[in-house]
């Protein structure tokens, strides 16, 4: 009896395990489709394109879209490449990432760990800002900025990309801090470890997860980010901002080539965040919220 | 004065008051033991000795200097957690001499102090792992050694045992006994276990309530509680309580309480002062190891008063076998010998040893005294 029935399971699993891949298989060719297509395109002259077959491989192969799209495309008026933009995107993208979740760490171990009256109130409002949407705050941000004196510069894009940003930093890490033995940090005031070393030398340690899943999430938005990049990119407009005016350009001949290299360009560094922590991403993610 | 006086303590949060002018003197070398139920307030009174909570009204002082508003790290005690809390980024070295390096000291001193404590407390092989890597009983010994490398003036120790198995509890419990021997350190101690209680301290305060309920040495305690919930709270199994009421005969006072069938037996009472409750109800204490078979019976007491009752059940647990039995209304426990020929639903001849019986007010269930 308890044989046969052990029997069937590891056959059931065998098929189910089968029928699961399948169906997996099938959904991940469905999802490359546009990658395939992109990459593809952009590998082949513009003639092959226009010839009609967007889904065959090119007959010839040539890196030509690609150097376009980065060093000599018209962008706007310049024909400058998506190069500088490209530039600017690095030099908006680090420091509001690195400023984001650091501050969001610290409002983390202070939501936990050094309550004070209100603190819940503090931290509502906090996440409230997570579910603003942007197009409310462009008026209000332009006028800041711009009595910053900030306006059309990347230090206003990365202050922009901060304050929106430190909700969402600030949910991951006091989720995460919430299930840190708050033992530990009074072990660490006994011992004589300030308010900046009971943080450096105790929470950070063992931050790693979640600070890999507020750095992932923080380099996509940000990087990916159009709206704020149009409004208030000025003279240092993103990545993404450039790559728009690559393509809609209403003047010349459409390279769709040149557009697809430029499009993988603009999404390479995400890819590459992904590929190299995305393992702890998940992991990350779920000891936030699970324990919680 | 003591070497720590807590004076007065209270502590509330908000409108509630969860410790109420608690007041205690402990001396210089003793281990007091803090002990009570789950919720009494005796981790909040420790956290309050450590300076991780705050002081709502009255004085905490050590050495005479008191330091309700001293930072913990100042305070010059060391506080070993229920969960051990080790760092779990640090090597076992690293944990010990954390507080040391936070303190200012210099490293050599450090590295010396390090070798002692581990020498002391056999963890030598240790240093270089991380606390993932140990054992409970392991984990124990660092979190003692990051206490100890310290050299306080006080220890605290909140539930350390309660983590680790039935067996490494006891061997941990000696040793810690030990170390308090050796070192004469002084130390206040949390628990919710009455053993631990008995056999570690020099003096026991029994909590319940958010009040001190009896402050004494663990015999104090044991022989003379100062009311019902401190009699039954210490001792294993617990102290029988029943109603009984106090009658006078050839001007002594006795118990007088409904046996197993309801016919009411009279015991003798060892204290005249009880004469003054003649006729009125008592809740009568009468601990286990008082009432044995007829051999069983200690040999010193002044006090042996024979009861014939039945035999409820029996429990057999080794070196004693355990009886109850219906008495004043209640169950009863008594402690036989191994041997003793008990069955159940037998009647049996009991003896009771009632110079260690306690009368209590049934009002207010505080001990009758002269
Ligand atoms: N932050 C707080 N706010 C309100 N009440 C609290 C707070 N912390 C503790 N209490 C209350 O204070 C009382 C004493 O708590 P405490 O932790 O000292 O109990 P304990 O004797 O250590 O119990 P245990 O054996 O379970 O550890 C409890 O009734 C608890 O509910
Ligand atoms: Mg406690």
């Amino acid at each position: 009896m308890s044989v046969a029935t052990q029997d069937t399971a590891v056959r059931t699993g065998r098929v189910t395990r089968t029928f699961i891949y399948v169906f997996l298989l099938l959904f991940a060719l469905f999802y490359l489709m546009p990658l395939f297509v992109m990459l593809a395109n952009s590998l082949k002259p513009l003639s092959e394109i226009t010839e009609g077959n967007m889904m065959a491989l090119p007959k010839v192969w040539t890196l030509e879209p690609w150097a376009k799209a980065w060093s000599s495309a018209q962008i706007g008026v310049e024909p400058t490449g998506l190069r500088p933009y490209f530039l600017n995107s690095i030099l908006m993208v680090v420091p509001a990432v690195a400023i984001s979740t650091v501050l969001g760490a610290l409002n983390g171990y202070v939501l936990t760990k050094w309550r004070f009256r209100g603190d819940s109130i503090l931290f509502g409002l906090l996440l409230f800002s997570c579910f603003i949407p942007f197009q409310i705050v462009l008026i209000p941000m332009a006028m800041v900025l711009g009595k910053l004196g900030l306006a059309g510069s990347i230090p206003g894009l990365v202050l922009v990309h901060v304050v929106y940003g430190i909700g969402f930093t600030t949910l991951y890490f006091r989720n995460y801090y919430a299930a840190f033995p708050t033992e530990l940090v009074r072990a660490a005031m006994i011992d004589g470890a300030g308010f900046f070393q009971i943080f450096w030398r105790i929470m950070l340690p063992v931050s790693g997860p979640i600070a890999v899943v507020s750095v992932i999430w923080q380099f996509t938005n940000i990087w990916n980010d159009f709206l704020f990049g149009a409004s208030f990119g000025g003279q240092s407009q993103p990545m993404t901002v450039a790559l728009n005016n690559l393509v809609q350009s209403s003047t010349g001949v459409k390279e769709y080539n040149v557009h697809f290299a430029g499009a993988i360009l603009a999404a390479l560094p995400t890819l590459l965040v992904y590929i190299v922590a995305g393992r702890y991403f998940v992991r990350g993610l779920m000891a936030g919220s699970v324990k919680g | 004065m003591g070497f720590l006086d807590i004076r007065n303590a209270t502590k509330a949060y908000g409108n509630v008051e969860v410790l109420h002018r608690v007041d205690i003197a402990v001396e210089e070398g003793e281990f007091l033991v803090l002990v009570g139920p789950s919720g009494c307030g005796k981790s909040t009174l420790l956290n309050m000795i450590a300076g991780l909570e705050t002081v709502t009204s009255g004085d905490i002082a050590i050495q005479g200097r008191v330091i309700n508003n001293v930072h913990p790290s100042k305070r010059n005690i060391a506080m070993v957690f229920q969960s051990y809390a080790l760092y779990p980024n640090m090597t076992v070295a690293q944990n010990i001499t954390f507080g040391l390096e936070m303190h200012g000291v210099p490293k050599a001193e450090r590295a010396r102090a390090l070798e002692d404590v581990a020498q002391l407390l056999q963890i030598d092989h240790l240093l270089d792992r991380k606390p993932g890597q140990l054992s409970g009983g392991q984990r124990q010994r660092v979190a003692m050694g990051r206490a100890l490398v310290r050299d306080p003036d006080v220890f605290l120790f909140d539930e350390p045992l309660s983590n680790l198995d039935a067996k490494l509890r006891v061997d941990m419990r000696t040793e810690i006994k030990k170390l308090h021997q050796k070192l004469g350190r002084t130390i206040v101690y949390v628990t919710h276990d009455q053993i631990e209680a008995m056999t570690l301290s020099t003096r026991i305060a029994v909590m319940y309530g958010g009040h001190v309920q009896q402050l004494g040495t663990p015999k104090d305690i044991y022989d003379a509680p100062e009311n019902v919930f401190v009699a039954t709270f210490m001792g294993s199994p617990a102290m029988n309580v029943m109603p009984a009421k106090v009658r006078v005969a050839d001007g002594v006072p006795h118990a007088a309480l409904a046996d197993a069938e309801g016919q009411e037996v009279l015991l003798r009472f060892s204290q005249p002062h009880l004469a003054a409750w003649d006729g009125r109800d008592i809740l009568l204490g009468i601990r286990p190891e008082a009432i044995t078979d007829p051999d069983g019976a200690d040999r010193n007491s002044s006090n042996i008063e024979p009861l014939r009752n039945r035999i409820g059940v029996t429990e057999p647990a080794g070196a004693d076998t355990f009886v109850t039995m219906t008495l004043g209304g209640k169950d009863a426990i008594g402690r036989m010998r191994a041997d003793a020929q008990v069955a159940a639903g037998e009647m049996f001849d009991f003896a009771i040893n009632m110079e260690k019986a306690i009368a209590f007010d049934p009002q207010t269930e505080a001990r009758i005294k002269p």
